[in-house]
């Protein structure tokens, strides 16, 4: 069975070869049209005249379009209906699309976007956190509060009391491919959309409604994205849009990609946060009361804002009981980039905070803080025996717990007790330099919190030579989504994976499809291919049973070959036979997560199916004089249920981890007081590059299934490993703590700015 | 323009303006689409390509580097690096056998990377892979494959030397191939292929532009859409590049490239190389030269600093012949430099002298960034005494700038602890560093001031590297 085998990503041979196409390698007919936006160089005013003469006189430019000009919707938003394409005379934030260059080329597009003058009449812009509680800009008319227990009174009884306040950096996705879009016009008014998109449903969506065609008359297609990370499940709409607004005025096929820099300048980012808490807690660490405040900083447009600060207040526990909390989210709105989905969407925020929480409190009692994480976790498989099950603040009973033994092992293998006292040994012998350590837990819910969004569908055809079809509503962004499903569609029909054409997403071959997000992609994807593949197989073992006078339950598939009774035929064999005896040898598939039921403004149900875990014990160096830092060594248990592909789950580990480290130490997102975003390209915005991957990177898989009746028992993989590098971030605090005996307080991210500040904090001398 | 090179081991000649980069070529014209472009700024390493001629192969980003840069060289892109047959180069192999692609968009540039690094069998990989960015396997994979590689044989298919060989003893010359000619606007009847012509050159042409590597000139055509006037390339005239060791002096042409200044520098200051190592990457230092560096008068540059540590003398070329003066007079103000409009930076002297360079390069991020503070610092300590200081910083002035008062404050007073404090406090007097995106005014200072702490506390035998650190 090819499930479960460590196969390599099914492109990897076309990426080594440069031979795998993304939109911008697509071949184009002549006369294909490039499109680039003049953007505002303001934060916030109205448009008082837009002289756009030397855009429509520079070399090549074929057509010049502002809102006016567009025929139907302007509007590219995945909710609110609060996004135009173009400015409609407001201008929300600096990098804000004002107008739309069609060009020859895309150097004239370019190029002529710079020579519009557009007259801005400036109005004070909001643009931090303070700024929108000030002005009272959010979105949602006040605070969404989640509660259990009674907080505030708990927290006057508590035995030890603390209070802090804590801001955590946004994140550019900088997935390598920039944003793209190909629009080809069609006969009779059709739009066929190239995107990289993780959401070609929303693109078909958005596309209908710019061009006043339905739905029917649309087609878009995704390959592969050269990496999403969630950047591209609603911020490439806009190009898509442009693509076919373009497209249908000039009668051409119409190309857009963002420069990196306007793409940077252009698109939303990872929200950042500030979380307020008052924690009450005993002797042990063990928290009694919590209070805490999220402020959520959304940028000018809703986008998915919502549910990502929702996301935020449902890891605002992590993998801790917590009996009294209150947890209160405020969702601000400002004149920035409209913040958007980002690998966690808002869980690692969340989590966070909470981990933040209990370091202050482990710092407070001057104890190790994985012993208040301990003591404070979730009941081992949900509950105490004879008690009742343990439940989240939102009511969810965590039934499937494994935390404890999970981090119990990882402290096992990491050496973590001895190294722990060798870091402390270390640091007593070294004045300047210093190391930390940290083990940090995680505990990630698994679903769309938006309930109707967690169904999938799936079309397979096997055609009368054997050879199969496969395709699905998920989106491969690099992730191995697309092989892992293969390997599920080749073990149905127990046939080698050769035999399996893996094809692009197709909004005209699976309609109606959600986003390949919120780590979702193999769960519901994997699911409605398997019923696929086991209709079709059905029918074929009814054919057989007949032919052979067996059950049909007694055919077997299995290494290319289909047995039942005296029969024993080849894969293909079958495949012609059944398509001979005239029987459909076409199916879709469909797949609904079950159990599931959430109210968001009660916070209130089961939002998640399941809940993924896993745990990272980090180490790093510090240096005392300029807070440069290393990390030395991370080890990382993970748990991705039985893996259907245990060498890409390891790859999304071992990048999540990474990335996650980057969030919070070396990527910061720079705005000056204009609210122009300093950092808009690698040259100042600093991904982890190589040699800042852990010097020893030791990662295992957690044995065991999941419990949750998902595909082969498997657990989403996508986002939780990302919240490993939580680790990295508190191994720097911890190593900042050493450097005195006052909490460090180290914000996020841990530039080696920050962390000098947090050395300083923690020798009392600010 | 016409430019005539090898690409994937045949020839092509190509009719580009004088500033299409090879990216946008390739991309356009063969639509060789493998080559991607992940930045068009050369910070991400995805449009990187193999380069040879006749003294080696080199990575580079194609992003940034103009068509009239290749006259006479191989370029080998991610389409030409598995055989004409289509068997896969070990590193590609690897690159699948360790899972080292996810999205594959950083793919073709790693590999390129990756097999010129295999081809001139450097196995330093974090160094030689600190100019591709990938933002899905975390790298452990991509090093994990590009280990697994290093022990199978070169194939023969991606060695251009021999190719570019081949070529010359059918037609051109030798030093067509190796040195050519300067390629330059129309302008140009006789292109020039000597200091002294590039002199007449500038003098007719006033306002022109010198291209060297364009790691700096190519952004202002990719991002900034800047004209650029006349144009000359510097890359053909073999008396601007190269080291020279005397019996007095260490002679640095101004073209020399960053990689080659490092080779050469390592044996003598290796403070200097360390730093080198860390300026942009592997591709930007094989085409970025130290005459750029200097000449564009950057106060974030890091050349600048240790050569005005090391007491460089500038040498500034024009019709008039050759002005020398310190290095350190040339940078007048924030954009502004002690050069007239028909002089170009010709050479770089720096005297012989026994080690006392420390270099001290402080960024967000350790490899390929730009420095927030670079302190560059000549000590010398005789007898617990210091009896010649220079203290140089970029990122603390508009210009590359010594700390003169902390300076003071060191020379001709003991090494010690408390003479170092002093000349902290007194640098305070030397600068007054703006707050940016890189870092804030007060952590500049603070740092500047722990640099030279940290001279000391390493005269103590202090750890006071996290590079050095293992878990």
């Amino acid at each position: 069975m090819t499930v479960a085998k460590p196969l390599p990503h099914d492109a990897a041979h076309l990426h080594v070869t440069g031979a795998a196409r993304y939109v911008d390698d697509t071949p184009t007919p002549v006369g294909t049209l490039h499109l680039a936006f003049g953007m505002s160089d303001v934060a916030h005013g109205r448009i008082a005249a837009m002289d756009l003469d030397a855009v429509r006189s520079a070399p090549d430019v074929v057509a010049v379009l502002v809102a006016e000009d567009l025929p139907f919707a302007n509007d590219v938003s995945p909710s609110a209906h609060d996004e135009p394409l173009l400015s409609d005379g407001t201008v929300h934030y600096l990098g804000q699309p004002l107008f739309l260059v069609v060009a020859r080329s895309h150097l004239a597009a370019r190029h002529a976007a710079r020579l519009g003058n557009v007259e801005i009449t400036e109005e004070a812009p909001v643009l931090s956190i303070d700024d929108a509680l000030k002005a009272g800009t959010r979105f949602e008319d006040g605070p969404r509060i989640y509660t259990r227990g009674d907080a505030t009174t708990e927290l006057g009884g508590a035995q030890h009391r603390l209070t802090g306040s804590f801001e955590i950096g946004g994140q550019e996705h900088f997935y390598l491919e920039g944003q793209a879009a190909l629009a080809l016009p069609g006969e009779d008014g059709d739009m066929h959309v190239i995107s990289s998109t993780q959401h070609p449903t929303e693109i078909q969506h958005k596309v209908a409604d710019a061009i006043g065609r339905p739905m029917h008359a649309v087609r878009v297609e995704t390959r592969r994205m050269g990496g999403g990370f969630g950047g591209k499940e609603s911020q490439g709409n806009a190009l898509a849009v442009a693509c076919a607004v373009a497209a249908r005025v000039t009668g051409n096929p119409c190309k857009m990609r963002y420069d990196r820099d306007d793409d940077m300048m252009i698109t939303g980012k990872r929200h950042d946060f500030r979380i307020d808490y008052d924690v009450g807690f005993d002797d042990a660490g063990r928290i009694t009361a919590l209070d805490v405040r999220q402020y959520v900083r959304c940028g000018w447009a809703m986008d998915l804002s919502l549910p990502v600060a929702d996301r935020a207040m449902l890891h605002a526990d992590n993998t801790y009981f917590l009996p009294h909390v209150r947890i209160e989210s405020h969702r601000l709105r400002t004149n920035t980039q409209s913040a958007t989905a980002f690998r966690g969407f808002g869980g690692p925020q969340g989590m966070l905070g909470m981990e933040r929480i209990v370091d202050h409190v482990a710092g407070h009692l001057d104890i190790d803080p994985l012993a208040v994480r301990v003591v404070n976790f979730y009941a081992s498989g949900g509950g105490i025996s004879g008690q009742k099950k343990q439940t989240t603040p939102y009511g969810q009973e965590v039934d499937d717990f494994i935390g404890d033994a999970l981090v119990a092992q990882l402290r096992e293998t990491s050496d973590y007790e001895a190294r722990r006292a060798a870091v402390a040994d270390w640091n007593a012998a070294n004045p300047v330099l210093k190391k930390g350590i940290a083990l940090t837990p995680v505990k990630f819910g698994i679903s769309f919190t938006l309930t109707h969004l967690n169904q999938a569908g799936a079309l397979v055809h096997v055609y009368a030579d054997g050879s199969i079809h496969l395709n699905h509503g998920g989106t491969e962004m690099g992730q191995g989504l697309f092989q892992k499903v293969a390997q599920v569609a080749a073990s149905r029909f127990g046939v080698p994976l050769d035999m399996v054409k893996i094809t692009a997403t197709d909004t005209a071959k699976v309609p109606n499809t959600s986003a390949t997000a919120a780590s979702s992609g193999s769960d519901l994807n994997g699911m409605a291919v398997k019923a696929a593949c086991d209709t079709i197989r059905d029918r074929m073992c009814e054919h057989l049973a007949q032919l052979h006078q067996c059950r049909p339950d007694e055919v077997v598939f299995e290494d290319g070959r289909v047995r039942a009774g005296s029969g024993d035929y080849s894969f293909a064999e079958v495949a012609a036979l059944t398509y001979e005896a005239r029987i459909s040898l076409s199916s879709t598939g469909y797949y609904k997560t079950p159990e599931i039921k959430w109210d968001r403004i009660k916070g209130q149900g089961r939002p998640f199916f399941y809940f993924a875990y896993g745990a990272a014990v980090t180490e790093v160096v510090i240096d005392t004089l300029t807070g440069e830092n290393r990390i030395l060594r991370a080890d990382i248990l993970h748990d991705a249920g039985a893996s259907l592909n245990p060498a890409l789950d390891i790859g999304q580990v071992e990048g999540g981890y990474v990335q996650g480290a980057g969030w919070l130490t070396t990527e910061e997102l720079v705005w000056d007081d204009q609210g122009r975003l300093r950092t808009h390209a690698p040259s100042t915005y600093k991904i982890p590059a190589c040699s800042d991957r852990p010097d020893v990177f030791n990662v295992v898989l957690w044995e065991g299934e999941n419990r949750a009746d998902t595909i082969y028992k498997s657990k989403a993989v996508g986002e939780p490993p990302l919240m490993l590098g939580i680790s990295a971030f508190l191994a720097l605090s911890d190593a900042a703590a050493a450097c005195g005996s006052q909490y460090p307080d180290l914000q996020a991210p841990a530039t080696a700015e920050t962390i000098l500040k947090a050395v300083h904090t923690a020798r009392g001398d600010v | 323009m016409r430019t005539t090179f090898l690409l994937n081991g045949s020839e092509i000649t190509a009719d580009t303006t004088p500033t299409t980069t090879l990216l946008d070529w390739l991309r356009g014209h063969p639509g060789l689409t493998g080559t991607k472009e992940g930045c068009n700024e050369g910070d991400c390493g995805a449009c990187s390509v193999m380069v040879t001629d006749v003294d080696g192969a080199r990575a580079l980003n194609a992003c940034i580097l103009f068509m009239p840069q290749l006259e006479g060289k191989a370029v080998r892109t991610v389409e030409g690096i598995s055989a004409p047959d289509g068997t896969l180069h070990p590193v590609q192999q690897a690159m699948i056998d360790h899972h080292g692609s996810q999205c594959g968009f950083c793919t073709p540039g790693f590999i390129t990377t990756m097999a010129t690094a295999h081809l001139n069998g450097d196995t330093d990989h974090d160094t030689a892979l600190a100019g591709n960015l990938c933002r899905c396997t975390g790298y452990a994979p991509i090093i994990r494959a590009a280990e697994a590689a290093e022990t199978a044989p070169v194939p023969d298919h991606v060695k251009d030397i021999p190719l570019l060989l081949a070529q010359n003893t059918s037609g051109e010359p030798q030093a067509g191939i190796a040195i050519g000619t300067p390629l330059v606007r129309e302008t140009m009847a006789m292109p020039p292929t000597t200091p002294e012509a590039l002199a007449t050159w500038l003098d007719q042409n006033p306002g022109g532009t010198l291209i060297a590597g364009a790691t700096d000139v190519g952004l202002w055509v990719t991002k900034q859409f800047r004209d650029l006037g006349p144009v000359a390339f510097l890359n053909r005239i073999p008396d601007l590049s190269g080291v020279t060791v005397t019996e007095d002096d260490i002679r640095i042409g101004a073209a020399t490239t960053m990689t080659d200044l490092h080779n050469a520098i390592a044996p003598r200051h290796p403070g200097f190389a360390e730093l080198i190592r860390r300026y942009g990457s592997v591709q930007v230092r094989n085409a970025a030269t130290i005459g750029g560096n200097v000449a564009n008068g950057s106060p974030i540059g890091d050349g600048s600093p240790a050569l005005i540590a090391l007491d460089a003398t500038l040498h500034l070329r024009s019709v008039d012949g050759v002005r020398t003066l310190p290095i350190e007079d040339f940078f007048i103000d924030y954009g502004k430099q002690d050069r007239a409009e028909n002089e170009f930076v010709e050479a770089i002297t720096i005297p012989r002298q026994d080690d006392a360079l420390r270099c001290y390069k402080l960024s967000k991020r350790f490899d390929q960034d730009i420095s927030a503070v670079c302190g560059c610092f000549w000590i010398e300590v005789v007898n617990d005494v210091v009896t010649e200081v220079r203290l140089a910083f970029g990122g603390m002035a508009g210009t590359p700038k010594r700390a003169a008062h902390a300076e003071t404050a060191l020379r001709g007073q003991p090494w010690t602890d408390a003479v170092v404090a002093r000349a902290m406090q007194a640098m305070t007097r030397d600068f007054q560093p703006l707050s940016d995106m890189r870092a804030s005014a007060d952590y500049r200072m603070q740092t500047a001031q722990n640099m030279l702490l940290r001279a000391w506390l390493e005269d103590q035998g202090q750890a006071t590297n996290v590079l050095e650190v293992t878990s």
